[in-house]
């Protein structure tokens, strides 16, 4: 038997009560070789590789480690066979320094601190790690968690590393700078394996592909042989429009005027600070930051769901011209005023919808009240329910499941379908693709597109850089809570964006300034 | 294919179940109570020397059979009577439950609404008042009481966010030195140290005899809140808000409902509820008022709630078996002369196992499969 390979899958099945996450996945990963999982959400990327990292045990089917059959039973076997995996959400001691985290359970014997530390400085050398080993995880920076999460799995003497949609939560630069640690890892012979549904993060550093669909295995192809429109024929299944229809805004009026507003998160910590801004009808404004930079409260500030410490929010009701204070107004008051606010808040299941109920009761939730009767009426819900299954393709056993069994992007369907549906004037979007496959995150920008046209003012708050770029009119910058800038979505670049993402020069690092303490 | 010998599989793995079909579900819980059942037979047989076929039948006699006719009836009354009482403390919880509002103190809002329907009786009973006029007084009492006595937990919740736990817990012990006082203060005959049965004579402010039956307004008045709480959780708007609230405050706030509101709302029904429970216990069951009035049902009632998924009528089935096991357990004590121990560890046992079938409709074992021969 060839033994090139570090890893070897062979007819891996995985089922989830009825769900078949992994359906007969075989996969190879060969030594010093970069090699992509590419699938849509829900396609088992995640699942195959948890098998590898002993957090599931595959139902059947085979693993090879070195050539040779193993059996992962728990993350620890994993660790004893030199694989290592890096989660989306970190596995980090909060009040621990990176060194204390990196040491953590590792203690065998007496704990010779300077010799560990000199490890972990040869690690940092070796592979161009830049991290500062006595700050504490609770002051880093989501860029510097990941990091400590990759050193720590390599002190643990990983060969095979397997990281989780790492460039979800990096700005480019950040992206940049991981992408080269990971080019020296596989000089040094390491297998890595990334699991992403970025196309050109896929193009520009993995040496193979493998692509799942669905729970199966579609293929692999070499890298240098592949195109972005042949992968995500593979990815989807058919061929994909991979363009988004922007026109130039027509007849913009304003819409919403924020002044000056600030408000304290629930840590009393100061979440926005001082932003001003204007969103007009008929156009869509991007908001792009580094998670927590004060996107949420922004947008629930406007929605009336978050407490504002100064500022106001006018909103100019586009068929009496009349204009209105929003800020110390309740989401019902707003309502009641007949203002037609959507809002596709981030936290899905924990605020958008009641993840117990059904699509029906779901879409009950933002006008049950409308009429004054005591008992509820079943019967518009439900026929918005069946129209928003059928046109937005909503993958659910019945329209009463209960919403928290469906995949994210149906949650995210059900979600931003109910908004739409009530013909708002604001439209905000927190997040709107995040979880999405391919083909839904363009039917998404294309119904955020339609709202537009229809005049409707649209607040955009994403990730993916690219996307904002392509689909929004302007973009709206924020960082820690601060307004860095608003630029022309048609003329800025990525790196201008991630620049006013970080609001300093070269590095993130450098200008955080806080918590930090001397080195030796 | 090589033949490995190395790997292993976990002996038992755990996988949670898509859902399961009704029919299944049943047949769950009657195997867990056949299983229940073996296993109690064998505490019985070794531990009390009694033949465990002769305990149970006493047990089903004590709850809905007797030697005689007339004795059959009235341990059907007497447990129909018992399950009215307990079902409607269920149904008062099951509000606050579906909100995920822990209310404990349905033993205290029971209490309070006892207090109320008792010193009506007293004061109003020789008013020369219609029967029909006085119980609708009385209830009417012991609904305010016992919402007033939900309504303050509710209060400090909603607006100080204080646990409802605790809180509801202690409220049940101010209710019983309440109504210790009420119990010194309505003292009768003097130095007795209890209430007496009130208006014996004249029977004011007790349940009349409905269709020849002595708890025809005890079932009466559990049927209707049983239906009607049904009715209010799934079909209104105000159901709809507890839901939303009880599964998240963010969404509720989202969506535009005033959570205070609700959680207030709410509390003022669960204990209206447990108020008319003493109403029913004092002017329908008892014909007094002491401090055990409620007598641990208060609790009991959240074992009811939670085993019927808050559904109203999942607890009629859930009740009875719980009285059934009441009844038939303190028959066997005082027929085959064993205390009360002996009985309550049955009733546990068997609570136990269905309890236990939960885990089994909730999750799939599997076993490591034998090694096939390649």
């Amino acid at each position: 038997m060839e033994t090139n390979y570090a890893v070897e899958m062979r007819n891996v099945t995985k089922t989830f009560g009825s769900t078949v996450a992994n359906k007969n996945v075989s996969l190879t990963i060969k030594k010093g070789e970069i090699l992509s999982l590419l699938g849509e959400n829900g396609s088992g990327k995640t699942t195959i590789m948890n098998m590898l990292a002993g957090i599931y045990f595959p139902d059947s089917g085979q693993i090879f480690i070195n050539g040779r059959e193993e059996s992962i039973r728990s993350p620890k076997d994993a660790f004893n066979l030199g694989i290592g995996m890096i989660h989306q959400h970190f596995k980090l001691v909060d009040i621990f320094t990176a060194a204390e985290n990196i040491i953590l359970g590792q203690a065998e014997g007496r704990l010779n601190k300077k010799a560990v530390r000199a490890r972990i400085k040869e690690i940092c050398d070796k592979y161009g790690f830049k991290i500062d080993l006595d700050k504490k995880v609770y002051n880093m920076s989501v860029s510097e968690k990941q990091t400590l999460e990759i050193i720590k799995v390599i002190y643990r003497g990983a060969d095979i590393l397997i990281l989780d949609e790492p460039t979800a939560v990096l700005t480019p630069q950040e992206t940049e700078r991981l992408f080269n640690v990971i080019r020296n890892m596989k000089a040094a012979g390491k297998a890595v394996v990334i699991i992403t549904h970025k196309l050109h993060e896929v193009l520009e550093i993995s040496d193979r592909v493998t692509i799942l669909r669905k729970g199966e295995y579609v293929g692999t192809v070499n890298t240098r042989d592949a195109t972005e429109m042949m992968l995500t024929e593979m990815m989807v299944g058919k061929k994909v429009e991979l363009n988004i229809d922007r026109k130039e805004p027509r007849n913009t009026v304003k819409r919403l005027e924020v002044r000056n507003l600030s408000c304290y998160n629930r840590e009393g910590r100061l979440a926005l600070d001082n932003i001003s801004f204007t969103a007009m009808g008929g156009e869509i404004l991007g908001i792009a930051g580094i998670s927590g930079c004060g996107e949420k409260e922004l947008l629930e500030s406007i929605a009336g769901l978050q407490k504002t410490a100064t500022g106001s929010v006018i909103f100019s009701d586009p068929s009496t011209g009349t204009d209105i204070e929003l800020i110390g107004k309740s989401p019902r008051v707003i309502k009641n005023l007949g203002i037609a606010l959507s809002f596709v808040p981030e936290d899905r299941l924990g605020m958008g919808l009641v993840g117990s109920m059904g699509m029906t009761e779901n879409m009950m939730l933002r006008d049950y009240n409308k009429d004054g009767v005591v008992f509820v009426n079943k019967a518009n819900p439900r026929h918005l329910a069946e129209t928003i299954k059928e046109e937005l393709g909503v993958v659910t056993p019945s329209i009463n499941t209960p919403v928290s069994r469906l995949s994210g992007g149906n949650v995210q369907k059900v979600l931003v379908g109910r908004e739409i549906s009530s013909a708002p004037a604001v439209l905000m979007t927190a997040y709107a693709v995040r979880g999405l496959d391919i083909n839904t995150s363009y039917s998404i920008y294309n119904l955020i597109n339609e709202q537009k046209e229809r005049g409707v003012a649209v607040l955009y708050v994403g990730e993916d850089l690219d996307v904002l770029l392509s689909l929004c009119d302007r973009i709206l910058v924020l960082c820690g809570g601060k307004l860095s800038g608003i630029v022309d979505a048609r003329t800025t670049t990525k790196e201008e964006i991630g620049l006013l993402m970080t609001k300093s020069g070269k590095t993130p690092e450098t200008g955080e300034g806080k918590g930090e303490t001397e080195d030796e | 294919m090589s033949k490995e010998t190395s790997v292993k599989e976990p002996l038992i793995r755990l996988t949670k179940r898509d859902g399961m079909p009704v029919w299944a579900k049943i047949l769950v819980y009657l195997v867990s109570i056949l299983l229940a059942l073996g296993v109690s037979a064998l505490f019985i047989f070794f531990v009390t020397k009694l033949n465990p076929v002769d305990v149970y039948k006493t047990m089903w006699q004590g709850a809905f059979g007797g030697i005689s006719d007339t004795v059959r009836k009235l341990h059907i009354s007497v447990t129909v009577r018992d399950i009215c009482t307990l079902l409607l403390l269920g149904v008062a919880l099951a509000p606050a439950f579906k909100m995920r509002f822990w209310n404990c103190g349905a033993e205290g809002q029971m209490l309070m609404g006892g207090v109320a329907t008792a010193f009506i009786m007293i004061k109003l009973g020789n008013s020369g008042l219609p029967n029909w006029l006085l119980l609708i007084i009385m209830c009417a009492g012991a609904i305010l009481f016992g919402a007033v006595w939900g309504l303050i937990p509710a209060v400090f919740k909603a607006v100080w966010n204080t646990n409802e736990t605790l809180f509801t817990l202690m409220m049940n012990y101010v209710a019983i030195q309440i109504t210790s006082y009420c119990v010194a203060l309505w003292e009768n005959p003097f130095g007795s140290n209890t209430v007496g049965i009130i208006n014996q004579s004249s029977r004011a402010g007790w349940f009349p005899e409905l269709f020849g039956q002595r708890y025809g307004l005890n079932i009466i008045i559990a049927v209707i809140a049983t239906v009607a709480m049904f009715i209010y959780l799934k079909k209104t708007k105000q159901g709809y808000e507890i839901a939303v609230v009880g599964e998240s405050k963010n969404t509720a706030k989202y969506a535009g409902i005033s959570v205070k509101k609700v959680i207030i709302r709410t509390m003022l029904i669960s204990g209206a509820v447990c108020g008319v429970a003493g109403f029913v216990g004092v002017a329908g069951v008892d014909h007094t008022i002491s401090t055990s009035t409620a007598g641990g049902r208060g609790f009991t009632a959240i074992i009811v709630a939670w085993l019927a998924k808050f559904n109203t009528f999942f607890m009629v089935a859930i009740t009875l078996l719980i009285i059934f096991l009441n009844r038939g357990a303190s028959e066997i004590a005082s027929k085959f002369a064993l205390n009360e121990y002996a009985a309550n560890i049955i009733t546990g046992i068997i609570l136990f196992f269905i309890l236990g079938s939960e885990f089994f409709i909730t999750y799939k074992m599997h076993f490591r499969r034998k090694v096939k021969e390649a």
